[in-house]
């Protein structure tokens, strides 16, 4: 019997909760999926793992040939506070080192600033100078650890004194290996730190792509990132197509630039977010394999097999953890991690469960990265690829996911591309649209977050939190204040003019940028040099 | 003449960009019955008191995910003081743990509302505790 008759008589009779069945993201499901409901053939729409359009994973043997890197994002207080907080983390088998920074770094202003007041080692680590860098990775050998990097307005500063750091360790540049975040576009759409407006900030992430290509090979010098765009409050859909549409724009404007797509594409990265609907969240994955790998090869021509891989990076969705009775938030992080895993992902970042309250505890960041290792140890998820490949279910989504982002990207295509998308206000109105929706599904109960609008209790049980020493602002303003003092100020401020000649003439900017961090420039001086070539960028606003 | 509609002034204070919760609460607001004025991401609390004795708003609500809310929330206080302008209801959001939301409130500032908050709560707590600047 066919699925509609079989829905007709059957399954009719038989009474639903009376509740609408949908996704996190809204996206309505269907009572039964069955082979109908796919399409394409096994090699046209799937194909083996490794193989194009990589839709089950891109490489052939995954976990079973290597388990994902477990790489917990951490950051606070001071770099010694961070360094400590590394070590601890590769100690307990952490396997790669992901770096959170605070407000003032992202911003682009060191910690003596006026607006960074406050701000200081709070969301992240505060680094200002090199020696802040240096003090970060004490003891990390920089060769064989590889580091990711969350900035994105200031990441050709922050890049730089990463480099700077391993030259002085007596590493060459082509050993090192990372992941700078850099991925300026989502920043308008989403996270929102910036300093310049949108065309010349693209200009400086085309600089470190190629900069990258040809003096830093291994480095990933873009991590095209839905992460965010997801936590401002996109849906699923969404996050897919913005993050897609961001990674053709830079792809266009290098090209554009002269360099061939094979160049250079092999080393562009993503950052998907994991929300809580798991079929959801493994549909989105694998729709991202499928549409990065189609686009690179029809759309850009790309021949290198490696150009049309999307490698990527996971984070547990921070938005979707809970205040109230916090300690729920570890099974939602087991839960958003098994969903990475089960879609795929090369690298896994997973939430500690008091991150609504304040950054991690020692024991939170612990018990989250004992969820990755159960799940890699215990769980036999990982003993055979892509387990949920071939269920009608989580196929008919994939297809779905695909189709609907491919929309959105058509019309940002229609509207000139992401840059001319984002000067409208485009995604961003989009997105607050797609948040302010679920909020009010969530307060009209049609969607329940435990413990808040449903299975709630009078008194919450508290706990443990960690506490940023006020004291370390004033300690790191002395720092920074006495590495400015210290310095060849006159060699610092040569340094400072040929960024801003390099600025107006189209030269790199990443060979001055070494030099001038080299001569102990801070991440506020050379971002002021961006202020005043470029012009800073403001947020419109919008609603 | 109907009654004067409150101005809220809806302000993002510092560096940090989460700007989802502050966009939210200024809508819902808005479909509230209130007139709302959104200053948009980094603001200076300097910007903020200024732009609430400008737009001659009755109430200003600060929403920081930060960490800085110690430092941010007390200073648009001083200034709005230092402007004439201390009976703004000043209110606010984010992630404030409980002990600073004694501290906050010690000082002047009306109401917090943490993750989980509902707008319909912040829109009652609005109509019930503000009121029109004479």
């Amino acid at each position: 019997m066919d699925k509609k008759n079989w829905l007709d008589t059957t399954y009719k009779k038989a009474a639903e909760r009376p509740i609408r069945f949908s996704t996190v993201s809204d996206m309505e499901l269907e009572p039964l999926y069955t082979p109908a409901d796919v399409s394409g053939s096994y090699d046209e729409a799937l194909g083996n793992p490794g193989e194009y359009p990589y839709t089950r994973g891109v490489y052939g043997s995954m976990y079973r040939g290597r388990l994902w890197t477990m790489r917990q994002f951490a950051g606070f207080g001071l770099a010694e506070d961070t360094n400590a907080r590394f070590h601890f983390l590769l100690g307990q088998g952490q396997d790669g080192l992901s770096t959170a920074f605070d407000m003032p770094t992202l911003m682009g202003y060191d910690a003596d600033h006026e607006r960074a007041l406050g701000e200081v080692g709070r969301e992240g680590v505060s680094v200002s100078t090199v020696y802040d860098m240096a003090t970060l990775f004490d003891r990390i050998p920089l060769d064989r650890v590889t580091t990711s990097m969350t900035v994105n307005c200031s990441a050709s500063v922050l890049l730089a004194m990463y480099l700077i750091v391993a030259e002085r360790n007596g590493i060459p540049w082509e050993r090192v290996g990372g992941t700078i975040q850099n991925d300026m576009l989502k920043e308008y759409i989403a996270q929102k730190e910036w300093i310049c407006p949108p065309r010349p900030a693209l200009r400086i992430v085309t600089d470190m792509i190629e900069f990258c290509a040809r003096k830093v090979p291994r480095w990933h010098a873009v991590s095209i990132s839905g992460y965010h765009i997801r936590e401002a409050g996109s849906t699923a859909v969404q996050e897919l197509a913005f993050t897609i549409a961001d990674g053709i724009c830079y792809v266009e404007d290098a090209v554009k630039r002269g360099l061939n797509v094979d160049e250079f594409a092999p080393r562009l990265s993503f950052f998907w977010n994991l929300h809580n609907d798991f079929l959801e969240e493994i549909a989105k994955l694998r729709a991202a394999r499928r549409m990065w790998a189609r686009i690179m090869k029809e759309r850009f021509g790309a021949k290198d097999p490696k150009s049309m891989l999307l490698r990527t990076h996971a984070q547990t969705a921070g938005a979707s953890l809970t205040a109230q009775q916090p300690i729920n938030n570890v099974v939602r992080v087991g839960i958003q991690a098994l969903a990475g895993v089960l879609g795929g992902v090369q690298s896994l970042h997973t939430n500690s469960m008091d991150e609504t309250l304040a950054l991690p505890t020692e024991q939170a960041v612990m018990v989250a990265l004992r969820t990755q290792q159960i799940i890699a140890e215990e769980t036999g998820v990982t003993n055979t690829i892509d387990p949920f490949g071939g269920s009608y279910a989580v196929e008919a989504l994939t297809d779905r996911m695909e189709r609907e982002a491919m929309e959105y990207i058509r019309r940002i295509d229609e509207m000139g591309g992401m840059i001319k998308a984002i000067e409208t206000g485009y995604p961003q109105r989009e997105i607050a649209e797609a948040a302010f929706h679920f909020q009010r599904q969530l307060e009209q109960g049609i969607k329940t977050v435990v413990g808040v609008n449903k299975y709630s209790i009078p008194e919450e049980i508290p706990i443990p939190t960690l506490k940023i020493d006020a004291a370390i602002e004033e300690k790191q303003i002395q720092r920074v204040r006495k590495v400015k003092r210290e310095r060849n100020s006159v060699a610092v401020r040569e340094a400072l003019t040929r960024i801003g000649e390099a600025c107006r003439s189209g030269e790199n900017l990443m060979e001055p940028i070494c030099e001038a961090v080299r001569r102990d420039a801070t991440v506020g001086e050379v971002s002021d040099i961006f202020r005043a070539e470029f012009g800073v960028y403001t947020d419109p606003g919008w609603l | 003449m109907a009654e004067k509609r409150l101005r809220i002034l809806v302000a993002k204070p510092g560096l940090d960009g989460h700007d989802r919760g502050a966009k939210i609460i200024a809508r819902a607001l808005r479909d509230g019955g209130f007139e709302v004025i959104y200053t948009g991401l980094h603001q200076t609390p300097e910007m903020i008191a200024q732009a609430a004795v400008q737009e001659d708003a009755d109430a200003v609500g600060l929403s920081v995910l930060s960490g800085a809310h110690m430092t941010l929330f007390p200073e648009v206080m001083r200034l709005l003081k230092e402007r004439g302008a201390a009976d703004v209801a000043v209110f606010g959001g984010g992630i404030i743990p409980d002990d600073d939301v004694v501290k906050l409130k010690e000082m002047g500032v009306r109401q917090i509302f943490t993750p989980g908050a509902s707008t319909e709560d912040i829109i009652k707590w609005v109509r019930e505790n503000v009121a029109p600047r004479q």
